[in-house]
């Protein structure tokens, strides 16, 4: 019997745990009532969200599940997709399901670091210090290299000694402000992952 | 995409060159077995290696990476010399009749117009012949028209050509031929689906326009089923090219403003399509400046007035190319200070990561934003650097990543979809784009006070967010969409944007995904009630999310109808006429609504370009106005159509234009033909953080063909040396017959595979050996996307 999950979580809801017969183990254990109870209580009362897959541009809709604990932090408990999408109805692939790694990675960089010229390690900074010297060093390759006008007499206005490149796991509007914030200051090396 | 996913499944014949999305893309890959499974479609296949796309496919067809344009030139010729194309559609929608100026050549693998000191053509020459009326001069019977100069130019790529060239044997390429041409009937339809296996060349541009070009005689542009559909590889490279984070474009594909342009009259005039036809409507063309204007009024706001030319003069100007190569070849010459990167590597994606790593070196700074350490963040620890001699001053700032914050992604199809936010930002990370409005407010704060060079643009640039340090996602979607200042209300339609500074919009494209009735892409209106949200059964779903431009599924869709009106198939139908109700139905259509095709003054069906039609022959490319097979700048051979102009003439070669050792190798040292590409259950470089990932493919390899791998001695598993003039890779070998040979214009040629997903940042730390270090810092003519897909090793056994 194939059971969508849209049935499959109301048939939870309704009381009923799964098919006989149809995940029973060699020892009679119906494996298929058992896993329909785990679900069911794992992501019962969660909150859903629906977001989009990381990782390739086929645009699979997920659903996330998400639950809050009594100090208010927030957990997730399972993403999968969405049933619903003319794009993916539901399917994934493996790096689309196991998106919940990516998530809850323990790989995080966990602070702001900061490296001095022919350092051998890396140095924890604060916020603070990390986009001051930041600011600092566009504001001055900023005025070292910018051009305004060029050896034919144009008008031109340019930055020459900065690039930026990101992000193509930017949200489209992250995109936009790059865009306006980098020709804010005049960049012209600019790029994305569109061609590489 | 000139389509969307699910429209795939209306193809009769799925032809897929550089792609393997059965692998790469393989939620997508459903909708192609769907066309299989449902209609009986014929999936061809031509690919170097028999991948699980081509275990399901018809054919499959061993092909020499970086032969497409042979492959597609022959296929162009098949369908001209045999009469196949679709007539009607060709003289409706084509510039097939159009009368090219006289002066055009094609001699030796040369076109006219090359300016051999530049080494680039003059593309102007490149034009039509025009009547009195200023109007291109249309006679399809002309010895110059653009159809009789195609069948002279394609005439070369007879099947014994293509042999030579792609490997392909004769009749193999026939067989797919023969399937390939039904589909110049009107009830057949056939699409394209590529990826960066076609765009990843020093042709790649062409490439894809040959694909293009075949598509248009055959009838398959702007219907469903058909098109040509780029499989994008990453979540949002879609909507970051629409919002031109790209040195060329600003968003909308305006184009950047050049040096010599005083004022938006001399940008129009040299950016914008000029109109070649009487009933042209040259949509683009003709509110190019509207656009624009509504840009920078977007931008700099009160500072943009009529008086100033809206400020056009604080928009950067550009020398030269300034794209992804570029880049790095401006640090290797120390012209380039600083370098960002927001969640991307420079290192790994390379090309020649050697290179890049002595580029990064030389920088007096590099910020990395990014949720994991990446290979450029630790670029000054890499496997054979000494951190003490590396001088450039490294900030590594943790970013939020696509969970901890809400917005768009824009997939391969153009659907704009919401995502919500699920999670708060962890530990200490923040979003990238609050890191960058924080910077950019800092820096102000100094221009501010301390003054410096041209700070005008920095003081005056508009940021309308409740937190200028903060920007809401949806502030800035609101931003984007546009508004009237007359009124304050959020547009519609960019049909109500005007050039007088009387409306905004961020691009253009997006205007009407969040007009005041609210955001458009978080609709969700799909599957789950097929009967109401898909009304016309053709998939369209126009209440999920959102599609640019106005909601639109298919892209060139007045051509899906014949010169009445009428659908090509009317079993597949994009729009149509009704004539009852004076206005087109189905899709959005991409021409006037109420436009009837019965009158003679309607406009011809590509309301975009400035013909009118689709372009067989253009000018808009900087190798040529018809794609013509050149060899990758590493080869095994000798170009068998002109031996003497082997290669691209207009390829720009960095490493040669500055004065640095040449980087490229001969087949007498790197005999084998090598190409890269992803697997299944990786993404580039970020799942090394991912357990479950690391777990399915742990480990670095390379492909060997079988025979090959019979002749050097190398066995399964086995550890081997693969070169390149500019690295090296020291890893397993996977012996297999998935990789044959080929005879290339009577040699046996030898293709590796080589998988790009490691380097020396990830939960294995062994794997240290990075894929783009053999790759050639070269590439395409146009676009300068390098040549990662074809390129000469050696392997030894080690």
């Amino acid at each position: 019997m194939e059971v969508t999950r849209r049935q499959f979580l109301h048939v939870g809801a309704a009381g009923a745990v799964g098919a006989a017969g149809a995940g029973m183990s060699p020892l009679g254990f119906d494996l298929g009532a058992a896993v329909t109870v785990r679900q069911e209580l794992r992501i019962a009362g969660a909150t859903v969200s629906r977001t989009v897959c990381p990782y390739c541009a086929v645009g699979c809709a997920l659903l996330a599940y998400t639950k809050k604990d009594g100090d208010g932090k927030t957990h997730l408990l399972q993403i999968e997709g969405d049933p619903d999408s003319p794009v993916n109805e539901g399917r994934l692939c493996p790096k689309g399901a196991s998106a919940l790694q990516l998530a809850l990675s323990r790989r995080r960089v966990e602070a702001p670091m900061y490296r001095e010229p022919g350092a051998a390690e890396w140095k924890q900074v604060s916020w603070d210090f990390a986009l001051d010297v930041l600011a600092r060093n566009i504001k001055e390759s900023r005025d070292r290299t910018f051009v305004t006008t060029d050896f034919d007499g144009n008008v031109v206005n340019r930055c020459e000694g900065i690039a930026f490149a990101g992000g193509a796991a930017f949200s489209s509007e992250e995109g936009y402000l790059a865009t306006k914030l980098m020709r804010g200051f005049g960049f012209v090396f600019l790029e994305q992952q569109a061609r590489v | 995409m000139t389509n969307h996913w699910r429209d795939i499944r209306h193809a009769d014949v799925i032809l897929i060159n550089g792609a393997n999305p059965a692998e790469a893309h393989p939620v997508g890959f459903q909708w192609m077995m769907r066309a299989k499974t449902d209609r009986g479609a014929k999936m061809i296949h031509a690919d170097p290696r028999f991948t699980r796309t081509s275990a399901v496919s018809d054919k499959h067809l061993r092909i020499r990476v970086g032969t497409d344009v042979a492959y597609f030139g022959g296929l162009i010729n098949h369908v001209l010399t045999n009469n196949l194309f679709h007539r009607e559609y060709v003289e409706f929608a084509t510039n097939a009749g159009f009368v090219v100026k006289e002066g055009f050549s094609f001699d030796e693998g040369m076109f006219n117009g090359f300016n051999a000191d530049k080494k680039i053509y003059d593309q102007t020459q490149w034009t039509y012949e025009l009547g009195p009326d200023g109007f291109a001069k249309v006679d399809i019977a002309h010895p110059r028209s653009v159809l009789n100069l195609m069948r002279q130019h394609y005439s070369r790529y007879t099947p014994e050509m293509v042999e030579r060239i792609t490997g392909i044997p004769r009749d193999e390429f026939l067989a797919v031929a023969d399937i390939v041409g039904q589909t110049g009937k009107p009830d057949k339809v056939m699409t394209i689906v590529y990826a960066v296996g076609l765009t990843h060349h020093t042709t790649g541009v062409q490439l894809i326009r040959s694909g293009a070009l075949l598509q248009l005689l055959l009838g398959n542009m702007g219907r469903p089923g058909g098109g040509m559909n780029a499989e994008r590889g990453h979540a949002n490279i879609q909507g970051n090219t629409d919002h031109a984070i790209s040195w060329d474009i600003l968003p909308g594909y305006l184009r950047a403003p050049a040096p010599g342009q005083k004022n938006l009259d001399d940008y129009v005039a040299r950016s914008a399509a000029k109109k070649l036809q009487s009933n042209s409507l040259n949509f683009f063309g003709t509110n190019y400046r509207k656009f624009m204007v509504s840009l920078l009024k977007t931008w700099y706001g009160d500072a943009a007035t009529k008086d100033n030319e809206f400020a056009f003069d604080h928009l950067p100007k550009p020398a030269a190319d300034s794209s992804w190569l570029s880049i790095f070849d401006a640090a290797l010459q120390k012209k380039m200070e600083g370098l960002m990167l927001s969640g991307m590597t420079a290192t790994s994606i390379g090309p020649d990561s050697n290179q890049v790593l002595q580029a990064l070196s030389n920088l007096k700074w590099l910020c990395v934003m990014d949720a994991y350490a990446t290979t450029s963040s630790e670029f000054w620890r890499a496997p054979g650097l000494d951190p003490s001699q590396v001088k450039t001053e490294v900030l590594m700032l943790p970013a939020t990543h696509w969970i901890e914050k809400d917005g768009s992604f824009t997939n391969s199809g153009r659907w704009a979809q919401w995502k919500e936010q699920v999670l708060p930002p962890d530990g200490q990370a923040r979003h990238d784009h609050w890191i960058l409005a924080e910077v950019f407010q800092r820096v102000r704060k100094m221009y501010q006070e301390q003054g410096g060079k041209f700070p005008e643009p920095i003081l005056q640039l508009v940021m309308p967010y409740k937190d200028p340090a903060k920007p809401e996602l949806d502030e800035i979607a609101q931003e984007i969409n546009g508004k009237s200042l007359v009124t304050g209300q959020r547009l519609a339609t960019f049909a109500d944007l005007k050039d007088d500074g009387t409306t905004t919009a961020g691009d253009w494209i997006y205007t009407g995904h969040y007009p005041e009735a609210g955001n458009l892409t978080k609709r969700r209106d799909g599957i789950q009630d097929p009967a109401k949200n898909d009304p016309t059964g053709m998939g369209f779903y126009p209440n999920w999310a959102w599609s640019w431009p106005a909601n639109r599924r298919v892209l060139y869709n007045r051509a899906s109808a014949d010169p009445q009106g009428k659908p090509w198939d009317p079993q597949r139908p994009g729009i149509q006429w009704d004539a009852a109700a004076g206005k087109w139905a189905g899709d959005v259509p991409d021409y006037p609504a109420t436009a009837d095709p019965a009158k003679a003054e309607s406009p011809l069906p590509f309301i975009m370009t400035g013909e009118g039609v689709g372009r067989l022959f253009s000018n808009g490319v900087s190798d040529g106005p018809f794609p013509e097979h050149y060899e990758p700048i590493e080869s095994p051979v000798q170009n068998p159509l002109h031996p003497k102009v082997s290669t691209t003439p207009v390829a720009f070669l960095y490493d040669e234009r500055a004065g640095r050792q040449n980087r490229f190798g001969t087949p007498d040292k790197f005999p084998y033909v090598a190409t890269s590409y992803r697997l299944t259950e990786h993404e580039h470089y970020v799942t090394q953080n991912v357990d479950q990932l690391v777990a399915l493919q742990p480990e670095a390899f390379v492909e060997v063909p079988a025979e090959l791998a019979t002749e050097k001695g190398i066995k399964n598993g086995d550890a081997v040396r693969v070169s390149s003039m500019r690295g090296k890779l020291e890893v397993r070998a996977v012996v297999t017959s998935r990789l044959g040979p080929l005879t290339i214009d009577g040699k046996k040629v030898y293709q590796i595979g080589i998988p790009i997903h490691w380097g020396f940042v990830g939960i294995k730390t062994g794997q240290h050996w990075l894929a783009n270090a053999l790759t050639p810092f070269v590439g395409d003519a146009s676009a300068r996307t390098p040549e990662f897909k074809a390129f000469l090793v050696n392997i030894e056994k080690m």
